[in-house]
């Protein structure tokens, strides 16, 4: 068991979690991810390390809760333990050499954005962050963004916070004043990580999108992980999660992400009817 | 003087009926009772050239246990076949005897070859209700990690435990067992006696760390290092999926069949309520003619579906075990044989619809020394489905090779290992899938075996 240290509600659906887990912690970096079950039947959830202690040995993560098995996760109070946790999975962030980064944000995404432009920022990179969210009651993040951010912007869809629209429309308006970035970081839903791809695509700016398609193993096992990138097959969880986002075929990943989605759907009107259940 | 009081004929083992079976995924064979292994066992004509055994990859000396059956003393046959062979409640129900000791065996020169592989599982599961293990001999302190809990993992823990040493597993996965528990499906090899097995070694000692991933949560020179190990095994098994490289092949409702299996396997998704979601298929395409194509096609007959296996040789190529074929007919797998696909069909959301084959003819035999196929002109047709299953074999696991420094490994990132498992690096052993690629659990077991008696060698040498 791997006992939850701190448990905390970021919004109505998103919670973070800092979880003990040395074997994790010890060799964690940004970009990686950890797989996760919260019970002896649950599913393995893989959830990119938001932030990583190799000294307390603990590993934190952000999560929506979407389906069955984050739901049994949100479910789990600080004092109890999930049943397994396995990491640190996957490649970290190529962060080598950077000097001018804009790392772009979308919704829980800004959860995985965060610890690369902390680490860039710590590395001594000049870092443009552009998060953006549904609306004000959704953002998270926003004062530790400012914290490791040379620049920082908002978006909400609604105009709440920050500029009205998505993300890319700061992007758009630096990358039309001439501005260059060595690299462009893009975390979030897979329709905004391709508006971000292409948004950058004219200036040739080299951009990498954090992918997260559905896993099992996280090891280079079961193949569920697949994308295509410039053609080829290629694995999020050994290969990636990182990849050249002008390449990434993002129309297929969407769908492969939907392969599930009525189960999830159904796991998801269970536990409500479970909840209407109880409240009665 | 066997020979002649035996019957001719083999004895079958009872099996639960095909039309009922395909409801569940309880295990299908239901093993001999004591008064029929004694009458199997009396059929070994006791050979002085012990073909059976030569055709074991871990050398069990079959001969003196099938005496021992036939004589009704279960506990010492098991000691026989124990003492070579880790897991033989595991062989028993998966070793592919038709090309091993019973393919050697006198009698099927005529007739029928004695059950050898029914009568090894016939042991173990007696000795799992009757019998008592025997503890680890004192620790030699000497301390050896193994990486990987699959079949060459165990074989070589239980040996490095016979000699003394403290052993501890370390498994990336949540559960111990590796292909045993997320390939080899609950009907063929059920998980309770995987762990009854894996429990058996860590009550003679075995330490068993989960959740840990070589070359990730760790480095395998930190296991020197860091974690104090003198020598170290590596049993990573199996790793990425082979793909046929067509059109749409990552198009929804395609699957490896590691990825089918490992959901309904290690993750139960078959179960009522399971967190782990199945793909919801009315009929499913296999594409493959191993056993992995097998266990994928008739679980996919378990969870419902109409299942058509499409393979590019003949029947006669077919490299599954004979019983699982059979079996998978029995529960009404449909095959096409000599058929190729070279085109996957997706409809406007990406989902499967149809996938495209070519008939194929055999020609000479190739390198494998089986005939080639060879496309016929003209051929095509269409088979529909919502899913698509490839279950072409793998590459090994690619984390380890990627990983370790100075570790050699092969174009396909296989672990370059000796006979006896050493690798290019000192005090690093590999054996099983991770060294050969798509195998079986004995090949693997045999591996872990011989790289224990290396691994002695190494550290006695450096005393």
């Amino acid at each position: 068991m791997y006992l939850i240290l701190k448990k905390e509600r970021l919004t109505e659906t998103l919670i973070r979690m800092e979880i003990e887990a040395p074997l994790a912690a010890r060799r964690a970096l940004a970009g990686q991810f950890v797989i996760l079950r919260a019970n002896e039947k649950g599913e393995r959830v893989p959830l990119t390390i938001a932030d990583s202690d190799k000294n307390s040995g603990t590993v934190t993560v952000i999560f929506q809760v979407v389906g069955g098995a984050t739901i049994a996760l949100s479910s789990l109070e600080e004092g109890e333990g999930v049943a397994d946790l396995v990491g640190p999975l996957g490649l970290p962030t190529e962060v080598e050499g950077l000097k001018k980064v804009a790392v772009i944000g979308g919704g829980v995404g800004c959860a995985i954005a965060y610890p690369v432009a902390k680490r860039l920022f710590g590395l001594g990179a000049e870092v443009t962050s552009v998060i953006g969210f549904r609306t004000k009651g959704m953002a998270i993040l926003e004062r530790e963004f400012e914290e490791v951010s040379s620049r920082l912007f908002f978006t909400t869809d609604d105009g709440s916070m920050g500029e009205r629209g998505n993300v890319c429309l700061p992007l758009k308006r630096m990358l039309e004043a001439g501005e260059n970035f060595d690299t462009v970081f893009t975390v979030g839903p897979l329709p905004m990580m391709k508006y971000v791809a292409e948004a950058t695509r004219p200036y040739h700016i080299k951009t990498v999108a954090s992918m997260n398609p559905i896993m099992i193993d996280g090891t280079g096992m079961c193949g569920c992980c697949r994308l295509t990138v410039g053609g080829k097959t290629k694995f999020a969880c050994v290969d990636g999660p990182d990849f050249d986002a002008h390449l990434i075929d993002f129309d297929e990943a969407m769908g492969r992400l939907r392969t599930y989605s009525d189960f999830e759907r159904a796991a998801r009107e269970r536990s409500c009817n479970l909840y209407h259940m109880e409240v009665k | 003087m066997q020979g002649r009081i035996s019957t001719e004929k083999r004895h079958t083992m009872p099996e639960v009926e095909p039309s009922k079976r395909i409801l569940n995924f309880s295990e299908v064979m239901l093993g001999y009772d004591e008064e029929t292994a004694r009458s199997e066992a009396r059929r070994c004509l006791s050979c002085k050239s012990r073909p059976c055994a030569k055709g074991c990859p871990v050398s069990v000396r079959i001969p003196e246990f099938l005496s021992l059956v036939a004589e009704g003393k279960f506990e010492e046959a098991y000691a026989v076949v124990r003492s070579a062979n880790a897991l033989p409640a595991v062989t028993g129900r998966v070793c592919p005897q038709e090309t091993q000791c019973e393919g050697n065996c006198v009698r099927g020169i005529k007739g029928e070859p004695v059950a050898i592989g029914a009568l090894e599982r016939f042991v173990a599961d007696y000795h799992a209700k009757f019998g008592r293990d025997s503890s680890a001999p004192q620790s030699n302190g000497h301390k050896v990690a193994v990486v990987g809990s699959g079949p060459s993992g165990l074989a070589c823990a239980d040996a490095l435990i016979d000699l003394g040493y403290e052993v501890t597993v370390f498994e990336a996965l949540h559960l111990a067992g590796g292909v045993l528990v997320y390939g080899i499906p609950e009907f063929r090899l059920p998980k309770e006696i995987v762990r009854r097995e894996v429990e058996r070694l860590t009550s003679r000692g075995m330490k068993i760390v989960k959740n840990a991933v070589a070359g990730k949560s760790y480095a395998v020179e930190e296991l020197f290092s860091e974690f104090g190990f003198e020598a170290v095994f590596l049993g990573t098994g199996a790793g990425l999926p082979r793909f046929l490289g067509l059109p749409h092949e990552n198009a929804r409702g395609v699957f490896s069949a590691n990825e089918y299996l490992t959901r309904i396997n290690l993750m139960k998704a078959y179960e009522e309520g399971a967190e782990t979601p199945l793909y919801p298929a009315k009929h499913v395409v296999v594409v493959g003619g191993g056993n992995v194509a097998m266990d994928a096609a008739r679980c996919a007959r378990r969870m419902g579906a109409e299942v058509t296996v499409v393979y590019r040789r003949s029947r006669a190529e077919l490299p599954a075990r004979r019983e699982e074929i059979h079996h998978a007919e029995e529960e009404g797998v449909a095959f096409r044989f000599l058929s190729d696909p070279v085109d996957i069909l997706v409809d406007g959301d990406n989902c499967v619809t149809a996938i495209k084959c070519i008939e194929m003819q055999l020609g000479e035999p190739d390198a494998s020394g089986r005939r080639r196929p060879i496309p016929k002109a003209g051929s095509e047709f269409l088979l529909s489905t919502d899913c698509v299953i490839m279950a072409l074999g793998t590459s090994p696991n690619p984390l380890v090779g990627r990983s370790a420094a100075g570790l050699e490994v092969g174009p396909h990132g296989e672990i370059k290992a000796d006979e006896d498992g050493r690798t290019s690096l000192p005090g690093v052993f590999a054996g099983g899938d991770a060294v050969t690629g798509s195998a079986t659990v004995i090949l693997a077991m045999g591996a872990g075996k011989r790289a224990a008696k290396a691994i002695d060698e190494y550290i006695k040498a450096k005393e």
